[in-house]
């Protein structure tokens, strides 16, 4: 599974959540592959993937891309994360 | 990869138990921070203002926390933290995760060369157990030792 992790740098907290996401991937037994980007330039790279993440005040930046945006609010909240990604793993 | 962490956080780059009196505040500290260690000059801390004033107050990703940052540019002369613990917790107008009480300043020279240590906090900071003992942690060194895991 291909995921974006969205902020509005692309350099701090897409960055940390990559890492989580990794890490409860692996948890779990998910293959992925995890992508940071800034807000900007998620639109046009969106559609390469198959899961968007970001957070509540960047989603609407992202409005109107086919890929599923999905927010995170506890950057550091495995079972938030656990969720996200076991509805999309199928 | 090894994360660098006494390199990316200092000694001079923590604020311990100091007061701010509003989220802007709190970032200056964490601007603060980073200059002292040499990481930035003063026109990065208001870089980091600016990007919550544009972008609004995402950078609080988890309850209590704040990543101020900024992009990389000229007023980054090396990449590192600062680690701010607030005396009082501050509202940055997240819903979710105000108020907030510790703000990690990250200055990145490019893209890549903070990921270890970001990798580092983010494994420290996703444990409650270590991230409560970060609060409580008395002294910088306290700090990096958890950080190290």
């Amino acid at each position: 599974m291909n995921i974006l992790c969205v902020c509005g740098n692309g350099i701090g907290t897409s960055v940390l959540l990559k890492v989580n996401v990794e890490s409860v991937a692996a948890d779990l037994g998910i293959d992925v592959n995890v992508t940071t980007s800034d807000a900007g330039s998620a639109k046009g790279t969106a559609n390469m993937n198959d899961l968007v993440l970001t957070s509540a005040e960047l989603a609407p930046e992202l409005e109107g891309t086919t890929t599923p945006v999905e927010i995170i609010t506890n950057f550091m909240d495995t079972n938030e994360i656990k969720e996200v990604l076991e509805k999309y793993a199928d | 990869m090894v994360a660098d962490i006494d390199g990316f956080l200092p000694d001079s780059a923590f604020l311990l138990d100091v007061p701010a009196s509003d989220w802007k505040d709190a970032i200056r500290q964490a601007g603060k921070g980073l200059v002292a260690a040499g990481f930035t000059t003063d026109a990065y801390t208001d870089q980091m203002i600016e990007t919550v004033e544009k972008l609004g107050p995402y950078i609080v990703i988890a309850p209590g926390l704040a990543l101020a940052h900024s992009r990389p540019s000229d007023a980054v002369l090396k990449t590192g933290l600062s680690w701010v613990r607030l005396t009082k917790p501050v509202e940055f107008g997240n819903k979710a995760n105000d108020p907030v009480s510790l703000v990690i300043g990250l200055a990145g020279h490019d893209e890549n060369e903070h990921i270890a240590v970001m990798s580092a906090i983010a494994g420290a900071l996703i444990d409650p157990k270590k991230t409560a003992a970060l609060a409580d942690a008395p002294t910088p060194e306290a700090i990096r030792a958890i950080l190290k895991g």
